[in-house]
Protein backbone atom coordinates (compact mmCIF):
# COMPACT_ATOMS: atom_id res chain seq x y z
CA UNK A 1 0.00 0.00 0.00
CA UNK A 2 1.57 3.48 -1.23
CA UNK A 3 1.42 6.50 0.95
CA UNK A 4 -0.59 8.15 -1.24
CA UNK A 5 -3.13 5.35 -1.46
CA UNK A 6 -3.49 5.58 2.50
CA UNK A 7 -3.58 9.58 2.58
CA UNK A 8 -6.23 9.13 -0.06
CA UNK A 9 -8.59 7.23 2.10
CA UNK A 10 -7.72 8.96 5.29
CA UNK A 11 -10.35 11.12 6.89
CA UNK A 12 -9.08 14.52 8.05
CA UNK A 13 -6.19 16.63 7.92
CA UNK A 14 -3.31 16.13 9.85
CA UNK A 15 -3.25 17.63 13.42
CA UNK A 16 0.02 20.27 13.58
CA UNK A 17 1.99 18.24 16.65
CA UNK A 18 2.12 15.74 14.54
CA UNK A 19 3.55 17.37 11.37
CA UNK A 20 7.13 17.52 10.94
CA UNK A 21 9.85 18.91 8.45
CA UNK A 22 12.00 15.80 8.18
CA UNK A 23 13.41 15.42 11.54
CA UNK A 24 11.87 19.05 13.01
CA UNK A 25 8.15 19.52 14.66
CA UNK A 26 6.37 22.04 12.46
CA UNK A 27 7.03 26.13 12.86
CA UNK A 28 3.31 26.20 13.85
CA UNK A 29 4.28 24.04 16.57
CA UNK A 30 7.27 25.78 17.94
CA UNK A 31 5.09 28.76 17.64
CA UNK A 32 2.42 27.38 19.84
CA UNK A 33 5.21 26.09 22.40
CA UNK A 34 6.95 29.87 22.35
CA UNK A 35 3.85 32.45 22.56
CA UNK A 36 0.52 30.95 24.03
CA UNK A 37 2.46 28.01 25.39
CA UNK A 38 -1.02 25.66 26.25
CA UNK A 39 -3.31 26.45 22.91
CA UNK A 40 -6.38 24.06 21.96
CA UNK A 41 -5.59 22.25 18.70
CA UNK A 42 -7.38 19.89 16.29
CA UNK A 43 -7.03 16.38 16.42
CA UNK A 44 -7.11 14.00 13.61
CA UNK A 45 -10.10 13.29 14.45
CA UNK A 46 -11.74 16.57 14.79
CA UNK A 47 -11.94 16.97 18.49
CA UNK A 48 -10.38 20.12 20.29
CA UNK A 49 -7.99 19.58 23.21
CA UNK A 50 -5.64 21.29 24.57
CA UNK A 51 -1.94 20.82 23.44
CA UNK A 52 0.92 21.34 26.29
CA UNK A 53 4.22 22.23 24.49
CA UNK A 54 6.46 23.13 27.27
CA UNK A 55 8.95 21.08 28.56
CA UNK A 56 8.19 21.90 32.55
CA UNK A 57 4.59 21.91 31.69
CA UNK A 58 4.79 18.54 30.09
CA UNK A 59 6.52 16.95 33.52
CA UNK A 60 3.71 18.59 35.36
CA UNK A 61 1.24 17.38 33.39
CA UNK A 62 2.45 13.92 33.70
CA UNK A 63 2.83 13.48 36.99
CA UNK A 64 -0.40 14.34 37.77
CA UNK A 65 -2.26 11.26 37.12
CA UNK A 66 -4.97 12.23 39.65
CA UNK A 67 -5.59 15.74 37.80
CA UNK A 68 -5.14 14.03 34.07
CA UNK A 69 -6.65 10.99 33.96
CA UNK A 70 -6.03 8.49 31.34
CA UNK A 71 -8.61 6.21 32.23
CA UNK A 72 -11.20 9.12 31.34
CA UNK A 73 -9.14 9.95 28.52
CA UNK A 74 -9.34 6.48 26.62
CA UNK A 75 -13.27 6.41 26.91
CA UNK A 76 -13.19 9.48 24.54
CA UNK A 77 -10.98 7.62 22.12
CA UNK A 78 -13.18 8.35 18.62
CA UNK A 79 -12.34 4.43 18.18
CA UNK A 80 -14.80 3.50 21.14
CA UNK A 81 -17.69 5.62 20.28
CA UNK A 82 -20.20 3.63 19.21
CA UNK A 83 -19.29 0.41 21.83
CA UNK A 84 -21.31 -1.17 24.28
CA UNK A 85 -19.42 -0.51 27.99
CA UNK A 86 -18.92 -4.50 28.19
CA UNK A 87 -17.12 -4.25 24.24
CA UNK A 88 -14.95 -1.04 25.80
CA UNK A 89 -14.17 -2.86 28.89
CA UNK A 90 -13.29 -5.88 26.79
CA UNK A 91 -11.62 -3.93 24.46
CA UNK A 92 -9.48 -2.08 27.48
CA UNK A 93 -8.31 -5.17 29.63
CA UNK A 94 -4.85 -5.02 30.26
CA UNK A 95 -3.91 -1.60 28.04
CA UNK A 96 -2.10 -0.10 30.89
CA UNK A 97 -2.42 3.45 29.10
CA UNK A 98 -6.05 3.00 29.27
CA UNK A 99 -5.86 2.79 33.33
CA UNK A 100 -5.36 5.53 36.23
CA UNK A 101 -4.11 4.27 39.79
CA UNK A 102 -4.93 1.52 41.42
CA UNK A 103 -5.99 -0.40 38.50
CA UNK A 104 -2.76 0.61 36.23
CA UNK A 105 -0.36 0.03 39.89
CA UNK A 106 -1.91 -3.26 39.91
CA UNK A 107 -0.88 -4.48 35.77
CA UNK A 108 2.39 -2.26 36.22
CA UNK A 109 3.38 -3.96 39.22
CA UNK A 110 3.37 -7.19 37.94
CA UNK A 111 5.25 -6.41 34.83
CA UNK A 112 8.30 -4.26 36.48
CA UNK A 113 10.32 -7.22 37.58
CA UNK A 114 10.24 -8.43 33.52
CA UNK A 115 11.80 -4.77 32.93
CA UNK A 116 14.32 -4.28 35.24
CA UNK A 117 18.15 -3.19 34.65
CA UNK A 118 19.49 -6.38 35.58
CA UNK A 119 17.13 -8.41 33.27
CA UNK A 120 17.88 -6.44 30.88
CA UNK A 121 21.41 -6.89 31.10
CA UNK A 122 21.15 -10.78 30.64
CA UNK A 123 18.97 -10.29 27.45
CA UNK A 124 22.47 -8.58 26.03
CA UNK A 125 23.88 -11.35 24.61
CA UNK A 126 21.39 -12.03 22.54
CA UNK A 127 20.23 -8.93 21.57
CA UNK A 128 24.21 -9.13 20.25
CA UNK A 129 23.54 -12.20 18.18
CA UNK A 130 19.69 -11.23 16.95
CA UNK A 131 21.83 -7.61 15.48
CA UNK A 132 24.80 -9.53 14.26
CA UNK A 133 22.61 -12.31 12.27
CA UNK A 134 20.78 -9.52 10.98
CA UNK A 135 23.52 -7.90 9.61
CA UNK A 136 25.43 -11.12 8.77
CA UNK A 137 22.17 -11.30 6.12
CA UNK A 138 22.26 -7.51 4.42
CA UNK A 139 26.55 -8.27 4.13
CA UNK A 140 25.92 -11.49 2.37
CA UNK A 141 22.68 -9.73 0.67
CA UNK A 142 24.92 -6.83 -0.52
CA UNK A 143 23.78 -3.06 -1.12
CA UNK A 144 21.44 -1.75 -1.91
CA UNK A 145 19.57 -2.93 0.92
CA UNK A 146 16.31 -1.37 3.05
CA UNK A 147 17.22 -0.34 6.33
CA UNK A 148 13.70 -0.52 7.63
CA UNK A 149 12.64 -4.02 6.46
CA UNK A 150 16.38 -5.42 6.86
CA UNK A 151 17.84 -4.24 9.76
CA UNK A 152 15.17 -1.79 12.07
CA UNK A 153 12.23 -3.76 11.93
CA UNK A 154 13.47 -7.76 12.38
CA UNK A 155 15.65 -6.98 14.98
CA UNK A 156 13.30 -5.27 17.58
CA UNK A 157 10.60 -7.32 16.48
CA UNK A 158 12.73 -10.79 16.92
CA UNK A 159 13.57 -9.53 20.35
CA UNK A 160 10.18 -8.96 21.79
CA UNK A 161 8.79 -12.11 19.98
CA UNK A 162 11.61 -14.16 21.98
CA UNK A 163 11.14 -12.05 25.35
CA UNK A 164 7.00 -11.84 25.09
CA UNK A 165 6.75 -15.86 23.56
CA UNK A 166 5.54 -14.94 20.49
CA UNK A 167 5.97 -16.77 17.49
CA UNK A 168 8.67 -15.12 15.02
CA UNK A 169 7.34 -16.81 11.99
CA UNK A 170 3.41 -15.07 12.79
CA UNK A 171 5.88 -11.53 12.28
CA UNK A 172 4.20 -11.14 8.55
CA UNK A 173 1.16 -11.01 10.37
CA UNK A 174 1.43 -8.89 13.56
CA UNK A 175 4.03 -6.03 11.69
CA UNK A 176 0.96 -5.33 8.99
CA UNK A 177 -1.81 -5.34 11.83
CA UNK A 178 0.66 -2.89 13.75
CA UNK A 179 1.18 -0.95 10.96
CA UNK A 180 -3.06 -0.41 10.01
CA UNK A 181 -3.75 -0.04 13.67
CA UNK A 182 -1.22 3.47 13.70
CA UNK A 183 -1.91 4.61 10.90
CA UNK A 184 -3.76 7.48 12.11
CA UNK A 185 -4.81 8.03 7.95
CA UNK A 186 -7.05 5.16 7.89
CA UNK A 187 -10.82 5.00 8.48
CA UNK A 188 -11.44 4.40 12.06
CA UNK A 189 -13.65 1.22 11.45
CA UNK A 190 -10.58 -0.38 9.80
CA UNK A 191 -8.47 0.47 12.49
CA UNK A 192 -10.92 -1.03 14.73
CA UNK A 193 -11.26 -4.09 13.12
CA UNK A 194 -7.39 -4.64 12.97
CA UNK A 195 -7.21 -3.69 16.33
CA UNK A 196 -9.87 -6.50 17.43
CA UNK A 197 -7.74 -9.03 15.11
CA UNK A 198 -4.69 -8.33 17.16
CA UNK A 199 -6.30 -9.07 19.94
CA UNK A 200 -7.63 -12.08 18.83
CA UNK A 201 -4.36 -13.29 17.96
CA UNK A 202 -3.08 -12.42 21.19
CA UNK A 203 -6.07 -14.47 22.79
CA UNK A 204 -4.69 -17.75 20.76
CA UNK A 205 -1.48 -17.48 22.19
CA UNK A 206 -2.85 -16.83 25.75
CA UNK A 207 -5.05 -20.25 25.61
CA UNK A 208 -1.72 -21.85 24.84
CA UNK A 209 0.25 -20.10 27.34
CA UNK A 210 -2.30 -21.04 29.63
CA UNK A 211 -2.17 -24.50 28.53
CA UNK A 212 1.65 -24.77 28.66
CA UNK A 213 3.00 -21.34 30.22
CA UNK A 214 6.85 -21.56 28.83
CA UNK A 215 9.81 -19.61 30.14
CA UNK A 216 8.90 -15.94 28.52
CA UNK A 217 7.02 -12.99 29.52
CA UNK A 218 3.75 -14.68 28.40
CA UNK A 219 4.22 -17.98 30.59
CA UNK A 220 5.40 -16.29 33.67
CA UNK A 221 2.31 -13.70 33.47
CA UNK A 222 0.65 -17.32 33.63
CA UNK A 223 2.38 -18.83 36.26
CA UNK A 224 2.60 -15.78 38.80
CA UNK A 225 -0.42 -14.04 38.06
CA UNK A 226 -2.78 -16.30 36.19
CA UNK A 227 -5.62 -16.32 38.84
CA UNK A 228 -5.39 -12.51 39.24
CA UNK A 229 -5.25 -11.45 35.48
CA UNK A 230 -8.29 -12.40 33.24
CA UNK A 231 -7.92 -13.56 29.89
CA UNK A 232 -8.78 -10.48 28.72
CA UNK A 233 -5.88 -8.82 30.75
CA UNK A 234 -3.82 -11.02 29.48
CA UNK A 235 -4.43 -11.18 25.92
CA UNK A 236 -4.73 -7.04 26.67
CA UNK A 237 -1.17 -6.89 28.62
CA UNK A 238 0.78 -9.03 25.70
CA UNK A 239 -1.07 -7.06 22.68
CA UNK A 240 0.01 -4.00 24.37
CA UNK A 241 3.80 -5.01 24.70
CA UNK A 242 3.93 -6.66 21.19
CA UNK A 243 2.84 -3.45 19.49
CA UNK A 244 5.28 -1.26 21.89
CA UNK A 245 8.42 -2.99 21.17
CA UNK A 246 8.30 -2.98 17.87
CA UNK A 247 7.17 -0.41 16.49
CA UNK A 248 8.88 1.93 18.74
CA UNK A 249 12.78 0.71 18.65
CA UNK A 250 12.29 0.10 14.98
CA UNK A 251 11.69 3.61 14.28
CA UNK A 252 14.09 5.17 16.64
CA UNK A 253 16.84 2.66 14.76
CA UNK A 254 15.91 3.80 11.27
CA UNK A 255 15.15 7.73 11.73
CA UNK A 256 18.31 7.62 14.05
CA UNK A 257 20.22 6.14 11.34
CA UNK A 258 19.26 8.64 8.53
CA UNK A 259 20.03 11.23 11.19
CA UNK A 260 23.52 10.24 11.71
CA UNK A 261 23.87 9.85 8.18
CA UNK A 262 22.99 13.29 7.67
CA UNK A 263 25.02 14.37 10.31
CA UNK A 264 28.42 12.72 9.59
CA UNK A 265 30.74 14.52 12.40
CA UNK A 266 28.09 13.01 15.02
CA UNK A 267 28.18 9.86 13.32
CA UNK A 268 31.82 9.48 14.09
CA UNK A 269 31.80 9.93 17.11
CA UNK A 270 29.19 6.52 17.88
CA UNK A 271 30.77 4.62 15.33
CA UNK A 272 34.41 5.28 16.84
CA UNK A 273 33.86 6.16 20.56
CA UNK A 274 32.74 2.75 22.57
CA UNK A 275 31.43 5.27 25.68
CA UNK A 276 29.79 7.74 23.08
CA UNK A 277 26.92 5.69 22.60
CA UNK A 278 25.00 5.97 25.74
CA UNK A 279 24.47 9.91 25.73
CA UNK A 280 24.20 9.37 22.01
CA UNK A 281 20.79 7.34 21.95
CA UNK A 282 19.38 9.69 24.67
CA UNK A 283 19.90 12.58 22.23
CA UNK A 284 18.63 11.23 19.30
CA UNK A 285 15.41 9.74 21.21
CA UNK A 286 14.97 13.63 22.66
CA UNK A 287 15.92 15.07 18.84
CA UNK A 288 13.76 12.59 17.14
CA UNK A 289 10.61 12.22 19.63
CA UNK A 290 9.42 9.65 17.61
CA UNK A 291 5.67 9.78 19.67
CA UNK A 292 4.28 12.98 18.81
CA UNK A 293 1.99 13.13 22.06
CA UNK A 294 1.57 10.27 24.72
CA UNK A 295 -2.25 9.29 25.41
CA UNK A 296 -4.73 11.75 25.65
CA UNK A 297 -5.36 12.95 29.36
CA UNK A 298 -8.90 13.94 30.67
CA UNK A 299 -8.94 16.53 33.50
CA UNK A 300 -10.91 15.18 36.49
CA UNK A 301 -10.81 19.27 38.12
CA UNK A 302 -10.54 22.73 37.24
CA UNK A 303 -7.42 23.52 36.49
CA UNK A 304 -4.41 25.29 35.19
CA UNK A 305 -1.42 24.85 33.13
CA UNK A 306 1.09 27.69 32.21
CA UNK A 307 -0.98 30.02 34.07
CA UNK A 308 -3.89 28.87 31.24
CA UNK A 309 -7.11 27.76 32.61
CA UNK A 310 -8.12 24.33 31.60
CA UNK A 311 -11.80 23.54 33.01
CA UNK A 312 -12.73 19.73 34.51
CA UNK A 313 -13.68 17.37 31.61
CA UNK A 314 -11.38 19.30 28.86
CA UNK A 315 -8.77 16.33 26.41
CA UNK A 316 -5.26 17.36 27.11
CA UNK A 317 -2.42 16.20 25.21
CA UNK A 318 1.66 16.26 25.38
CA UNK A 319 3.59 17.77 22.27
CA UNK A 320 6.39 15.86 23.27
CA UNK A 321 8.80 16.70 20.28
CA UNK A 322 8.02 20.66 21.23
CA UNK A 323 8.81 20.01 24.83
CA UNK A 324 12.17 17.91 24.27
CA UNK A 325 13.37 21.02 21.93
CA UNK A 326 12.19 23.64 24.49
CA UNK A 327 14.66 25.92 24.51
CA UNK A 328 13.88 27.17 28.02
CA UNK A 329 15.31 23.42 29.56
CA UNK A 330 18.32 23.47 27.68
CA UNK A 331 20.82 25.41 24.98
CA UNK A 332 20.70 25.60 21.59
CA UNK A 333 17.67 22.42 21.03
CA UNK A 334 17.32 22.32 17.94
CA UNK A 335 21.04 21.00 17.30
CA UNK A 336 22.08 17.16 17.25
CA UNK A 337 24.93 16.87 19.27
CA UNK A 338 25.55 13.26 20.89
CA UNK A 339 27.90 14.03 23.31
CA UNK A 340 25.02 16.34 25.43
CA UNK A 341 24.77 13.53 27.76
CA UNK A 342 21.46 14.53 29.30
CA UNK A 343 18.37 12.55 29.95
CA UNK A 344 15.97 14.75 31.26
CA UNK A 345 13.75 14.48 27.97
CA UNK A 346 10.60 13.22 27.41
CA UNK A 347 11.00 10.80 24.90
CA UNK A 348 9.79 7.99 26.78
CA UNK A 349 7.13 10.58 28.82
CA UNK A 350 7.56 11.15 32.72
CA UNK A 351 5.26 10.64 35.10
CA UNK A 352 3.65 6.61 36.17
CA UNK A 353 3.27 5.78 32.43
CA UNK A 354 6.85 6.72 31.71
CA UNK A 355 7.59 3.79 29.17
CA UNK A 356 7.86 0.29 31.01
CA UNK A 357 10.05 -1.02 27.57
CA UNK A 358 12.33 1.73 27.95
CA UNK A 359 15.37 0.00 29.76
CA UNK A 360 14.86 -2.98 26.63
CA UNK A 361 14.84 0.12 23.76
CA UNK A 362 17.89 1.44 25.60
CA UNK A 363 19.60 -1.71 24.99
CA UNK A 364 18.39 -2.41 21.91
CA UNK A 365 19.82 0.94 20.17
CA UNK A 366 23.24 1.00 22.29
CA UNK A 367 23.67 -2.38 20.46
CA UNK A 368 22.23 -1.95 17.56
CA UNK A 369 23.52 1.66 16.34
CA UNK A 370 26.98 0.83 16.80
CA UNK A 371 27.18 -2.31 15.61
CA UNK A 372 25.34 -1.10 12.39
CA UNK A 373 27.83 2.09 11.58
CA UNK A 374 31.40 -0.63 12.49
CA UNK A 375 29.84 -3.42 10.55
CA UNK A 376 29.23 -0.89 7.13
CA UNK A 377 31.64 2.03 7.58
CA UNK A 378 30.65 3.66 4.10
CA UNK A 379 27.32 3.38 4.42
CA UNK A 380 24.84 5.95 3.23
CA UNK A 381 21.32 6.83 2.04
CA UNK A 382 20.63 6.31 -1.36
CA UNK A 383 19.78 9.84 -2.66
CA UNK A 384 15.82 10.44 -2.82
CA UNK A 385 15.22 7.21 -1.15
CA UNK A 386 14.28 7.92 2.41
CA UNK A 387 10.54 7.64 2.60
CA UNK A 388 9.29 9.59 5.67
CA UNK A 389 6.21 8.17 7.81
CA UNK A 390 3.97 10.80 9.01
CA UNK A 391 0.67 10.43 9.43
CA UNK A 392 1.17 7.70 12.62
CA UNK A 393 1.01 7.09 15.57
CA UNK A 394 4.43 6.80 16.18
CA UNK A 395 6.74 8.72 13.77
CA UNK A 396 9.60 6.87 11.57
CA UNK A 397 10.88 5.84 8.44
CA UNK A 398 8.22 3.96 6.41
CA UNK A 399 11.66 2.57 3.77
CA UNK A 400 14.92 3.92 3.35
CA UNK A 401 17.47 2.61 0.68
CA UNK A 402 21.06 2.71 2.09
CA UNK A 403 24.70 1.25 0.33
CA UNK A 404 28.01 0.72 1.86
CA UNK B 1 37.95 18.17 47.30
CA UNK B 2 36.08 15.00 47.93
CA UNK B 3 36.20 15.16 51.63
CA UNK B 4 35.22 18.28 51.54
CA UNK B 5 32.04 17.29 49.74
CA UNK B 6 28.79 17.39 51.64
CA UNK B 7 27.39 13.84 51.49
CA UNK B 8 22.82 14.07 51.01
CA UNK B 9 20.22 12.23 52.77
CA UNK B 10 18.11 10.36 50.17
CA UNK B 11 14.94 8.99 50.73
CA UNK B 12 13.22 6.51 48.25
CA UNK B 13 9.17 5.56 48.52
CA UNK B 14 8.64 2.19 47.22
CA UNK B 15 4.98 2.85 47.33
CA UNK B 16 4.77 5.67 44.41
CA UNK B 17 8.18 3.68 42.52
CA UNK B 18 7.32 2.32 39.20
CA UNK B 19 9.90 0.62 38.55
CA UNK B 20 11.75 2.57 35.56
CA UNK B 21 15.60 2.18 36.70
CA UNK B 22 16.12 5.36 35.81
CA UNK B 23 17.90 5.89 38.92
CA UNK B 24 19.98 2.89 38.55
CA UNK B 25 20.78 4.07 34.97
CA UNK B 26 21.63 7.53 36.56
CA UNK B 27 23.71 6.40 40.12
CA UNK B 28 24.11 2.59 40.06
CA UNK B 29 26.76 2.79 43.48
CA UNK B 30 23.33 4.63 44.83
CA UNK B 31 20.37 2.57 43.64
CA UNK B 32 19.44 -1.16 43.01
CA UNK B 33 16.28 -2.58 41.99
CA UNK B 34 14.91 -5.56 43.71
CA UNK B 35 13.59 -8.66 42.53
CA UNK B 36 10.10 -6.85 42.18
CA UNK B 37 12.34 -4.42 40.34
CA UNK B 38 11.73 -1.70 42.87
CA UNK B 39 14.11 0.77 44.10
CA UNK B 40 16.40 -0.45 47.04
CA UNK B 41 18.88 1.84 48.64
CA UNK B 42 22.53 0.61 48.45
CA UNK B 43 23.81 3.82 50.50
CA UNK B 44 21.59 6.33 52.24
CA UNK B 45 23.78 9.07 52.51
CA UNK B 46 26.19 8.92 48.75
CA UNK B 47 28.99 11.49 48.22
CA UNK B 48 28.43 11.31 44.53
CA UNK B 49 25.61 14.30 45.02
CA UNK B 50 25.63 15.45 41.11
CA UNK B 51 24.61 12.05 40.40
CA UNK B 52 21.79 11.60 42.95
CA UNK B 53 20.33 15.33 42.12
CA UNK B 54 20.06 13.76 38.52
CA UNK B 55 18.53 10.59 39.58
CA UNK B 56 16.21 12.24 41.57
CA UNK B 57 15.43 14.92 39.09
CA UNK B 58 14.99 12.30 36.38
CA UNK B 59 12.60 9.79 38.59
CA UNK B 60 9.11 9.59 36.33
CA UNK B 61 7.23 8.67 39.57
CA UNK B 62 8.85 11.01 41.62
CA UNK B 63 9.72 8.08 43.80
CA UNK B 64 13.58 9.95 45.30
CA UNK B 65 13.68 12.39 47.55
CA UNK B 66 16.48 14.56 48.83
CA UNK B 67 16.29 15.48 52.45
CA UNK B 68 19.55 16.95 53.67
CA UNK B 69 22.68 18.18 51.45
Amino acid sequence: MTETTTRARGATEMPVYMRRNEFEPVPELTALRDGPRVAKVRTAFGMDVWAVTRHEDVREVLSDAGTFSNTLGMARMAMMDDLSDAERARMRAGNLLAFDPPDHTRLRRMLTPEFTIRRMRRLEPRIHEIVDEHLDAMEAKGPPSDLVTDFALPVPSLVICELLGVPYADRDEFQRRTGLLLDMSLPMAERRRVGLESREYMATLVTRAKADPGEDLLGMLVREHGDDLSFDELAGIANLLLIAGHETTSNMLGLGTLALLRHPDQLAIVRDDPDAIEPAVEELLRWLSIVHSGTMKTTTADTEIGGVAIPKGDTVLCALPAANRDPRSLDDPDRLDVTRGAIGHVAFGHGIHHCLGAPLARMEMRIGFPALLRRFPTLAEVPGSADFRSFHVIYGMAKMEVTW
Amino acid sequence: MVSEEKHVHVVADRDTCIGAGMCVMSAEDVFDQDDDGLVTLLVEDPADRTAVRRAVEGCPSGALRITAG
